[in-house]
C-alpha cells in the first residue's frame, strides 16, 4: 500500500503537514484497570498500531496499565525527550478528564501540549458495548482516527487575559450574602444585586431554622447588615442585571435601578410614611399572601437597606393623582414621585450567580384544596404565621386569625416526586415538615399527623431531629394522601378537613379529620430561570436548574468561564449547603482574582473576514454571544476571549468563512479519514470512502 | 354542522330517556349533527368485563367495528352515557395494549365477518366534545333564558375523565368541566366536593346498604351546599339518585327531596326549549318546583366561599388569589380589589 493511496487528499491540502519523515508520532494505549482492558484487547491495539499505522508517522506505540499515573506520564515525557516524538496520541477516556493531564506530560518534555491528541476507547467504545472483537475493532478506528488527525495539529498558544478583581454577586439571598462577604472580607470590590427592595431571601421569611432550630433571623440580620454596610460591597437593592457583555476577567454588566420614588441618600429609614401610607395592601411576597404592608413600605423590620419603596399600581397618588401623605409627613424630604428606573454599568471580572429558586404553586394540585378551602396553607405561609415578626404575631391559628387548630395534618412532596409536576425530591421539605410539626406542638399542643412518601433527613443532625420530633408524639402516616375535602360524611368529621390517605404501612385506607393542612410544597427554578442563563450565557437543564460545571467535582462553576453559581440556582439546598456554596464560588473567584491574569483555552474561532458575507447568522447562533457585527466592515467579529470553542458558528456560517483553531476542516477530515480506513479486521480497506478526495464533498458526504 | 357518530347505549331506550331526548334536542343550537351507528348493541355495562375479559371486550369492540366501517371523513364516536363511553374507550385502548386480548376480539368479531382495528376509532363523551369541539362561546350564544339564581351541584361521577388515554381532560384529580358549561349557562354552580364519587352503581340492587349509604352522601352534601337539584352526565347516576332517594331517606329518617336532571335537560332549559320535550317531569323526584327559582337572585351569601378579599374581620387572614376564570363557578369570582 501506499501513503499516497490511503490519503488522497493530501495532495489538495498539504498547508499545515510537515515534511514527510518529520513526523514521529508516539501512540499510548491505556488499559484504565479493566475498565477498557476488560473489554478492548489493549495490547492488540498498540500492538497493530505500531505496526499499521507506521506509514502515518507512528514511531512507537505502547500500552499501560494507567497511563494517567505518574509512570504512565513518564513514559510519554521519556519517549519525547529519547525518541525525539513531535506528535503524541493517549488512546484512553474522554479529554473532559485527562485531555489536561496529557497535554501537562506533553508541555513538561518541552512539546507544544497542543501537539497531543486524546481520544476516547472507554466512554465511546468499552463502556458502550459488549462484543470484544467489535470493541477492539473500533478502538483501533478511533485510534487511527486521532493518529490521523494529529499529524495536522499545529502548536497553540494560550490566551492570556487580565482579571479584573471586582465581582458581580446577582441575588441577595443567604447564598449571595455569604459569597458577598467572603470577597469583600478578603479585600476586593463587590457589587450586590438584588430584585427585591432588600436582601435577605426566603430565609428571612423564616421562623427558625432546621434542625438546630436557631431563630433565622438573628443568625440572619448579622449578615445583612454586613452586607449592608462593608466598605467594599457596593449594595445595589431594588435591581437587576440587564445585560452582560466581555468576558472571564472584563464583563460590563448593565444593571437597572428601578425607581423607589424614595432618595436613598436623605431617606433615614425612621418609617413614618409607612405608618401614614393608607393603602393597605396584600404582601404577596414577604408575608406570602397572609399579611399586609402599606403601597410604602420596606419588606420587614430589620430589612437592608431601610429604605422603602413605593409600590407604583398601589399608590394612591400614582393611581388617582391625590394623597402624597408620605411626602407630607417625610421630616427627610426623601420621597420622589419624578424618580425614574436608571440604568448603570458596572466592570467585573468575575460573576456569581444566587438566584435562588421559587416555591411549587399548590394550586395545581387541585384535590389538596389550596385556595378553595381556607384552612389549606402552604409551608412558606406557616412559615410566615409561627413566625413572631408575621401577620398574627407567631400565633399558629386557622384563616379566620383567631382559632387555635386542634388538629393539624402536614403534607409532604407536594408538586414534588410527582410525574404529574416535578420528577425531583425537593431535599428540604422533609426537614421543613418535621419543623412544622414541632412548632405546632409547641405553640398549640394539636396533634400533628405528617404524611410522607419517604422520609429523607440525610444531614448532619436531620435524622435526630426526626428522631425528637417522633418522641414529641408527632403522628407519622406513611401514604400520598388522596385528597382533602371538606365534605365530611362520618361522625367526627363534620366542620373539619378531611384527609382521605392509603396508610401503606397498616395496608388500609384511613379518613383523618383535622383543623388545618400545611402543605409542604417543593422548590422549582424562578420562572425567569431560563432568561437568566441566556442572559449570562450558562445552560440550564428542561425544568431550569442552572447545569454545574461538574455535578460532583466543580458544583459552583459553569461551562462558561468566570461565571460561578451557589445556592439554589442550581437546584434545592438546605440553608447549610446554600452557605457552603456561597463560599465555594466565593474562594474560586479568589483563586482567579490572586492569579491577576489567566490563560484561556487557544481552541478558537475566528472569521476571514474576506469570505464574511455579513449575514450575521453566527452572531444568534453563537451560545456566548461572543460575535458581533462590526458596521463599518460589513463582516462579522469574534471576540477570541469569549468564544468557547464550542464551534457551533464553523457549521452554521453558510459561506464557509469561520475556522475553528484545533478544529480545522484538515484535521476534521483527516480524522474521519482515519476513522473510515481500516476494515473490521485492522487491514486498509480497498479504497477511499472519499474518491474525490477535496473535503467539501466529503464533508457533505458525512453530514457535516 | 360537525358531524359525529352517535353510540347511545341501552339505557337511552328507558331510563335515559329524558337524556336523549335532551341530546336530539340542544344539537341543532350546538351545531352538532350525531348519526346513530347501525345496529349497535349493549356495551356490556359494569359488570360484563368483571366476569370474562375476551368475551366483554368483543360485545363492545363489535360497535366500534360498526362505527369504524361507517366513517367517512374519520368522525369520532360519541356516547353520552359514561359507562358505554368508559366502555368503548378502554376496548380501543386495551386491544391497542394487548395483542392478544386483540387476536381473540378480532377473532369472534370475524365469526360475524366484522373486523376492527384499534386506534381506527376516536372515542368520545359527549360533555368533553361539547366543552372542546363546540366551545363555551357558541353554548353561551345559544342562551335566551339564562339559569340565573338556580343553584347546582355539577355530578360528574366515578366514570369521567379516568381513564383518559388520550388525555383530553384538563383536570383529572377535580375536572372542573361540567362547573365551566353550568356557569355558561348562567347558573350559580355549587364547589361540589363529591363531584367525582361513586354513586353506588349496581350496589342499590346486590347490597342496598352499600348503595344507599353513597346516595345519602352524595345528597346530603348537596343539600349542605343549597344545592336546588344535581346535575349529571350519567344515566346509572340519575336513576340511582332519582329512584332510590325514596328507600334512602327511610333507612336514614331523611326527608331529602333533591331532584337530579341531565346537563343536556338544563342546557336546552337555557336555549330556550319546551322542558316537556327535554324530558323534564319525568324524574321520580320532580325537578320542575326547582325550575321554578330560575331568575331570582343568587344565594350569594349561601355558601361563604374562599373569596380574596380586604379582610372581612380586621382578625381574619387573606385567602390566596386564585387565576381569573370567567367560565369558572360563580360562587368562585375572585374579588380584584386589592389586586395589582
Amino acid at each position: 500500500m501506499s501513503g499516497n493511496g490511503r490519503h488522497p487528499h493530501e495532495a489538495a491540502h498539504p498547508t499545515n503537514l510537515p515534511a514527510p519523515g518529520e513526523i514521529r508520532i508516539g501512540v499510548y494505549v491505556c488499559h484504565c484497570g479493566s475498565n477498557i482492558a476488560g473489554v478492548v484487547d489493549v495490547p492488540e491495539v498498540a500492538r497493530w498500531a505500531g505496526e499499521a499505522l507506521k506509514d502515518l508517522g507512528v514511531v512507537v506505540s505502547r500500552e499501560y496499565k494507567f497511563m494517567c499515573s505518574s509512570p504512565g506520564q513518564e513514559l510519554i515525557t521519556e519517549d519525547i525527550l529519547n525518541l525525539g516524538l513531535n506528535r503524541i496520541v493517549v488512546a484512553a477516556c474522554s479529554p473532559h478528564l485527562h485531555e489536561n493531564t496529557f497535554r501537562g506530560a506533553t508541555a513538561r518534555a518541552g512539546l507544544n501540549p497542543y501537539l497531543c491528541e486524546l481520544v476516547s476507547i472507554r466512554e465511546q467504545d468499552s463502556w458502550v458495548h459488549t462484543d470484544h472483537d467489535a470493541a477492539t475493532a473500533k478502538a483501533k478506528a478511533i485510534l487511527a482516527g486521532g493518529v490521523e488527525r494529529v499529524r495536522y495539529s499545529a502548536p497553540l498558544d494560550p490566551i492570556t487575559v487580565d482579571i479584573n478583581p471586582a465581582t458581580l454577586v446577582v441575588g441577595g439571598g443567604i447564598a449571595g450574602i455569604q459569597a458577598a462577604l467572603e470577597l469583600a472580607d478578603a479585600g476586593f470590590h463587590v457589587y450586590l444585586v438584588e430584585k427585591d427592595a432588600s436582601i435577605g431571601g426566603h430565609m428571612a421569611q423564616f421562623d427558625k431554622t432546621f434542625p438546630t432550630l436557631d431563630c433565622a433571623a438573628c443568625i440572619l440580620t448579622p449578615r445583612m447588615v454586613s452586607a449592608g454596610t462593608h466598605p467594599n460591597v457596593t449594595l445595589l437593592t431594588w435591581s437587576e442585571v440587564t445585560r452582560v457583555d466581555g468576558y472571564v476577567g472584563n464583563f460590563t454588566a448593565t444593571i437597572r435601578k428601578k425607581a423607589r420614588y424614595v432618595d436613598a441618600d436623605l431617606c433615614t429609614g425612621c418609617g413614618v410614611c409607612q405608618e401614614k401610607c393608607p393603602k393597605n395592601v396584600i404582601d404577596e411576597e414577604y408575608e406570602a399572601g397572609i399579611g399586609y404592608r402599606k403601597a410604602i413600605y420596606t419588606p420587614f423590620d430589620q430589612a437592608v437597606p431601610r429604605t422603602p419603596v413605593i409600590d407604583r399600581p398601589n399608590c394612591v397618588y400614582f393611581q388617582k393623582g391625590t394623597c402624597k401623605a408620605c411626602e407630607k409627613f417625610c421630616e427627610a424630604n426623601a420621597i420622589r414621585f419624578d424618580q425614574q428606573d436608571e440604568e448603570i454599568t458596572v466592570d467585573v471580572g468575575n460573576i456569581i450567580l444566587a438566584t435562588g429558586y421559587e416555591i411549587f404553586d399548590a394550586r395545581q394540585v387541585a384535590q389538596y384544596g389550596y385556595g378553595r378551602l381556607p384552612n389549606v396553607f402552604t409551608s412558606l405561609e406557616f412559615e410566615r404565621l409561627s413566625n413572631s415578626a408575621g401577620p398574627t404575631n407567631g400565633r399558629i391559628v386557622l384563616r379566620d386569625g383567631v382559632t387555635e387548630p386542634k388538629t393539624v395534618g402536614v403534607i409532604h412532596c407536594v408538586g414534588s416526586r410527582d410525574r404529574n409536576f416535578n420528577n425531583y425530591c425537593s431535599a428540604i421539605c422533609c426537614m421543613q415538615s418535621l419543623k412544622f410539626a414541632h412548632l405546632v406542638k409547641e405553640h398549640t399542643g394539636a396533634t400533628v399527623y405528617n404524611f410522607y412518601i419517604d422520609m429523607r433527613t440525610a444531614a448532619k443532625g436531620y435524622d435526630e431531629f426526626y428522631q425528637r420530633v417522633m418522641e414529641e408524639g408527632t403522628l407519622f402516616v406513611r401514604g400520598k394522601p388522596a385528597e382533602v375535602t371538606e365534605a365530611g360524611r362520618l361522625p367526627g368529621e363534620e366542620g373539619k378537613l378531611v384527609i382521605q390517605v392509603e396508610d401503606t404501612l397498616a395496608g388500609r385506607q384511613r379518613r383523618i379529620p383535622v383543623d388545618m393542612v400545611v402543605l409542604s410544597v417543593g422548590l422549582q427554578p424562578r420562572t425567569d430561570a431560563k432568561e437568566l442563563a441566556t442572559r449570562f450565557g450558562i445552560s440550564c437543564s428542561s425544568d431550569g436548574w442552572a447545569i454545574e460545571r461538574h455535578p460532583k467535582l466543580d458544583p459552583v462553576a459553569t461551562m462558561t468561564e468566570g461565571v460561578f453559581i451557589a445556592g439554589c440556582v442550581s437546584g434545592p439546598k438546605d440553608i447549610p449547603t446554600s452557605v457552603a456554596q456561597g463560599s465555594a464560588a466565593a474562594a474560586r473567584v479568589l483563586g482567579r482574582i490572586q492569579q491577576h491574569h489567566m490563560n484561556l483555552e487557544p481552541i478558537k474561532a475566528s472569521v476571514h473576514s474576506e469570505q464574511c458575507s455579513g449575514c450575521r447568522i453566527c452572531n444568534t447562533a453563537c451560545p456566548y454571544n461572543a460575535i458581533s457585527f462590526i458596521e463599518a466592515d460589513g463582516v462579522s467579529s469574534i471576540n477570541a476571549a469569549m468564544c468557547q470553542g464550542c464551534g457551533t458558528c464553523v457549521a452554521t456560517c453558510p459561506a464557509g468563512a469561520i475556522s475553528g483553531t484545533g478544529f480545522s476542516d484538515e484535521q476534521v477530515m483527516a480524522q474521519i479519514q482515519g476513522v473510515l480506513e481500516f476494515g473490521p479486521d485492522g487491514t486498509p480497506r480497498d479504497r477511499s470512502p472519499f474518491p474525490t478526495a477535496g473535503p467539501e464533498p466529503a464533508k457533505e458526504a458525512v453530514g457535516i | 354542522m360537525s358531524r359525529y357518530l352517535y353510540y347511545p347505549g341501552c339505557s337511552m331506550a328507558s331510563s335515559g330517556r329524558s337524556y336523549r331526548e335532551s341530546i336530539a334536542g340542544v344539537c341543532e343550537p350546538l351545531g352538532l349533527t350525531l348519526t346513530e351507528i347501525d345496529d349497535w348493541n349493549c356495551c356490556g355495562a359494569t359488570e360484563f368485563v368483571g366476569v370474562s375479559i375476551s368475551p366483554a371486550y368483543a360485545l363492545i369492540a363489535r360497535n366500534l367495528a360498526i362505527a369504524a366501517s361507517e366513517r367517512q371523513n374519520g368522525e369520532p364516536l360519541v356516547a353520552a352515557c359514561s359507562a358505554c363511553y368508559l366502555n368503548l374507550a378502554k376496548a380501543d385502548a386495551y386491544m391497542m395494549e394487548r395483542p392478544l386480548l386483540n387476536e381473540r376480539v378480532n377473532e369472534a368479531l370475524g365469526a360475524g365477518g366484522l373486523h376492527y382495528d384499534p386506534g381506527t376509532v376516536e372515542v368520545r363523551h359527549l360533555l368533553e366534545v361539547i366543552m372542546h369541539d363546540v366551545g363555551l362561546d357558541r353554548v353561551k350564544a345559544a342562551v335566551k333564558k339564562p339559569l340565573t339564581g338556580l343553584r347546582v351541584a355539577p355530578y360528574l361521577g366515578c366514570m369521567l375523565p379516568r381513564p383518559d388515554p388520550h388525555n383530553r381532560w384538563k383536570n383529572h384529580e377535580r375536572p372542573d368541566d361540567l362547573d365551566r358549561l353550568l356557569a355558561a349557562l348562567g347558573a350559580d354552580v355549587v364547589d361540589f366536593p363529591l363531584k367525582t364519587e361513586c354513586c353506588g352503581g349496581h350496589m342499590t340492587q346486590i347490597a342496598p346498604s352499600v348503595g344507599l349509604e353513597l346516595i345519602r352522601r352524595l345528597v346530603d352534601e348537596a343539600e349542605d351546599h343549597l344545592a336546588d337539584m344535581m346535575v349529571t352526565v350519567c344515566p346509572m347516576c340519575q336513576i340511582n339518585i332519582d329512584a332510590y332517594q325514596g328507600e334512602m331517606n327511610a333507612m336514614f329518617h331523611t326527608k331529602h327531596k333533591m331532584p337530579i336532571v341531565f346537563f343536556t335537560q338544563l342546557m336546552g332549559v337555557a336555549f330556550g326549549l319546551d322542558p316537556k320535550e327535554l324530558g323534564i317531569g319525568r324524574e321520580l323526584t320532580d325537578a320542575r318546583p326547582a325550575l321554578t327559582r330560575i331568575g331570582r337572585q343568587p344565594l350569594a351569601t349561601a355558601n361563604p366561599e374562599p373569596v380574596r378579599r380586604p379582610r372581612p374581620d380586621k382578625r381574619s387572614l387573606p385567602m390566596p388569589s386564585m387565576p381569573a376564570n370567567d367560565a369558572g363557578p360563580a360562587s368562585k369570582a375572585p374579588s380584584a380589589e386589592v389586586q395589582q
